[in-house]
């Protein structure tokens, strides 16, 4: 319910970035902090209008009335932003694949590589990403927890905070603002943003889990928790700099050299870690035993992997520095780390899957449930993938080539992409109040277009990530280099027009989920032949011949 | 936990006896393999971590039994490429650049040097195949600017080409005649016409007669009389079909009337004496080296 305070933030808000782009010390500022007004004003407006004056006794019945109900509008618009920034970050993906396969595609300077390069990067992990998370874990803790979201509207301004953060870093990118550090690009003032939403999410969360009518809290809020809890720190330390002015874009880490590196990759790695790994874990111990309809296989695993991967996965991340100035030791640390944590990695996997023990028929007819077994699938590819590409050995060939843009995809694009998939499947009839989805089969032709493009986007990026890795470190018999850079990009042109192709398939698949919840959504229903088993043919040969007939 | 769990109808296994939105979980033990995965990882950890370095000290780390060390490997190895190398390389620098193609050996490796350097300094401007492209000169035909004798090639490395920063460079401008107002308009249409004749190429035969008069008057001193280049002043060739900035009537005249001059840089201070060599014998060999 909309109360005077956000109205009066917000325009305030407005105000500010006016005066901010005013008196800004440098181009950048100014035309960012413009955006800002503009979109505050904007939403300013738009919560005028939606305003409406009531009596105390009016508000306060209101209120009392909401309080023995979910808080599901917010969820509501979650999953309309989640659909949203999955379409974009995949469209922006696949102009990305086509600028390196093309070049000639680069427009300069807003659309060039560099810069669309995070555009996709922070859509995909941030935006798509983000956004399911955020909206599954409010779904999932009021419902595992039987208590409403705490904290009234703050649970609005995590997710209106947050779509804030990710235009302005969006909005940053384009213009050229960066502190260019991977996954970690935009400047001060927007991680500023971010970590006031952030600690507002974290009370949310917390609170409702201290108020919940459950004796016990179920395993998918311990990973939920974790991840926004260790999201908060890293970001922050990370974020750590020192802006030229209060009034102007650019900041200094406050790092510097191999120590600015392991920070970066201590966030970097646990961004996967716990952004895509703990907080998607989460989304899959609520979604996968409710669309399976069983009991999750084991509490006692849960248990043990979850400790095992929050305790391990944090002191991985020098395997990104393998063969640098980080020291020998701190390298083997961050190799043996990852080595053990391919069980409690796997643990998820396996815990995941044998829940569908006793329904395994399902998978046959319901692809919904098909793209949760795929999403664990590559989970567990990706998580046996990375431990591997972490042993010394394998990351000399492996690092800096597409072998780990083909790792990290089928990561994104199989696991955290196709579990959302099926939670957003799961979700927009129940939060609408739909009998179904407007079509069971194009969730079909979805399920099969995406994993289509998976297969294809990792099979070509292995190939062209060895190929590129062999043709970097080939010596002749003199001891001289054979290929040049330049002749090595050369060589992987076939692959990046392969890329593109898998990426167009990655992207027809959302595309038709789009349309599907959006008639869902309208309550549309299409008439089609139910998904079934078609009968096994019995086409034995008789023992016997038969005479003809 | 309690006693009075229900127990799973289709595995038989016992559940924790709680339940949220539905969802309960089965009391099943920990998955023996998965287990002993789990202890796998870490017994190969801790046998990693022995045999190498691994444990941070004060001011160093372990060293590991294996007394591995990237930066020590990375040492060795470069020790170990120079010293297989070092006496080619000597030899190289000492040997008389004319006389290396008669040591098969050297002369090996001096290409696959060359062939490896090339790719690094010289492609971004010649081309991987090194055959020039828009204001770069093609380097694997026979006309040489500078000439292409090895000893010319190895000049023109060392010092550059209208490179300021090197007092050795080498070094010739060709006059603007049109924007200075040396010649007339016409005149150039004219000598142009001429340039296209003596190069075998469709002109104008009647101005081409003119403009032989105004070639000879003004160009024949650095181009040669029958347009043939001179090499010491990087005249180019005029009586060939080969062409740096276009051979088109147009083309010339702009040549004429405000010529390019093309910059090479020189590799003299940035690579090491055997690598410029290794690169004159490549580039001479390529295709059109003189004698």
């Amino acid at each position: 319910m909309l109360t005077a305070t956000p109205i009066i933030l917000t325009g305030a808000g407005a105000f500010i970035g006016l005066l901010a782009s005013a008196f800004a010390k440098d181009a950048f500022f100014a035309q960012h902090m413009a955006i800002l007004a503009i979109i505050l004003t904007i939403a300013t407006v738009i919560l005028l209008k939606r305003f409406q004056f009531s009596s105390p006794a009016q508000i306060q019945r209101r209120e009392e009335a909401a309080r023995s109900v979910y808080m599901d509008d917010v969820i509501r618009w979650g999953v309309i932003a989640t659909a949203f920034w999955g379409v974009v970050g995949f469209l922006v993906g696949v102009i990305a694949a086509a600028q390196l396969a093309w070049p000639e595609l680069n427009i300069q300077p807003y659309l060039n590589f560099g810069r669309l390069r995070p555009l996709h990067t922070s859509a995909v992990v941030f935006a798509f990403c983000g956004s399911a998370l955020i909206t599954t874990a409010f779904y999932v803790v009021q419902r595992t927890c039987r208590a409403r979201l705490w904290g009234g509207n703050l649970a609005w301004f995590v997710f209106w905070g947050y779509q804030l953060f990710i235009v302005m870093a969006a909005t940053g990118y384009l213009l050229g603002i960066t502190q260019s550090k991977e996954y970690a690009e935009p400047e001060w003032y927007v991680d500023l943003w971010l970590t006031i939403v952030w600690v507002a999410f974290l009370m949310v969360y917390v609170g409702t889990i201290v108020k919940r009518n459950e004796p016990h809290i179920y395993v998918a809020n311990w990973f939920f928790l974790s991840f926004i809890v260790t999201i908060a720190m890293l970001h922050i330390v990370n974020g750590l700099s020192m802006p030229v002015s209060l009034l102007g874009s650019k900041s200094y880490s406050a790092f510097g050299g191999v120590q600015d590196a392991l920070t970066q990759w201590w966030y970097g790695h646990n961004a996967v870690g716990f952004f895509l790994t703990a907080g998607f874990l989460g989304m899959m111990y609520y979604f996968v035993p409710k669309q399976a309809d069983r009991p999750i296989y084991s509490y006692r695993l849960s248990i043990i992997h979850f400790w095992g991967l929050i305790f391990l996965y944090i002191w991985a991340g020098p395997h990104h520095l393998h063969f640098t100035a980080l020291p020998d030791w701190a390298q083997t640390l961050g190799m043996v780390f990852s080595i053990m944590l391919w069980m409690p990695s796997w643990g998820g996997m396996i815990n995941g899957l044998l829940t569908l023990q006793g329904a395994w028929d399902k998978v046959r007819t319901d692809p919904i449930l098909r793209m949760m077994v795929i999403s664990l699938a590559f989970y567990g590819m990706s998580t046996f993938e990375g431990p591997v590409m972490s042993i010394k050995t394998v990351n000399s060939l492996s690092h800096y080539t597409d072998w780990t843009i083909g790792h990290v995809h089928s990561g994104a694009l199989g696991w955290n992409g196709m579990i959302t998939f099926a939670a957003l499947y799961f979700l927009t009839p129940r939060l609408w109040n739909r009998e179904r989805l407007y079509s069971l089969r194009m969730v079909n032709w979805h399920f099969w277009l995406a994993t289509l493009g998976i297969v294809i986007y990792a099979a070509v990026m292995w190939v062209s990530g060895i190929t590129q890795g062999l043709m970097w470190r080939e010596y002749d018999a003199q001891g001289y280099l054979v290929y040049s850079f330049a002749e090595s990009v050369a060589a992987l042109h076939p692959y990046y027009v392969m890329r593109v192709f898998a990426g167009l398939l990655y992207l027809s698949g959302a595309l038709i989920m789009a349309f599907n919840l959006f008639m869902t959504i309208r309550g549309k229903q299409r008439i089609e032949a139910p998904l079934r088993n078609s009968p096994a043919p019995i086409n034995d040969k008789p023992v016997v011949a038969q005479p003809a007939q | 936990m309690s006693e009075n769990n229900e127990t799973d109808d289709i595995t038989g296994v016992e559940t924790t006896g709680h339940e949220w939105d539905g969802i309960k979980e089965l009391n099943n033990p920990l998955p023996r393999s998965w287990l002993w995965g789990l202890y796998g990882t870490i017994v190969f950890s801790i046998g990693y971590v022995i045999a190498y370095p691994a444990l941070p000290l004060i001011n160093s780390s372990t060293a590991g039994l294996l007394g591995w060390s990237s930066r020590q490997n990375v040492a060795n190895d470069i020790a170990a490429l120079e010293q297989g190398r070092e006496s080619l390389g000597q030899d190289l620098v000492a040997t008389d650049l004319n006389k290396i193609s008669g040591n098969p050996d050297l002369m090996q490796f001096a290409l696959a040097g060359g062939n490896s350097a090339f790719k690094v300094y010289c492609s971004q401007c010649h081309g991987a195949g090194a055959a020039g492209g828009g204001i770069y000169p093609n380097l694997v035909d026979d006309d040489w600017i500078w000439g292409g004798t090895v000893d010319d090639i190895y000049l023109t490395l060392k010092h550059g080409i209208r490179y300021e920063a090197d007092e050795d460079t080498r070094y010739s401008q060709m006059p603007n005649f049109g924007a200075d107002g040396i010649l007339e308009r016409d005149a150039i249409k004219d000598a142009a016409w001429y340039v296209r004749s003596i190069s075998g190429q469709e002109a104008d035969l009647e101005a081409a007669e003119r403009g032989a008069i105004v070639y000879q008057d003004n160009c024949a001193a650095c181009h040669g009389d029958s347009g043939e280049g001179m090499h010491d002043l990087g005249a180019p060739a005029l009586n060939d079909a080969i062409w740096l900035y276009g051979g088109s009537h147009e083309e010339i005249v702009a040549q004429i009337s405000k010529p390019k001059q093309g910059v090479m840089p020189a590799w003299g201070d940035r690579l090491s004496e055997a690598t410029i060599r290794q690169l004159s014998l490549y580039v001479h060999r390529l295709g059109g080296g003189e004698k």
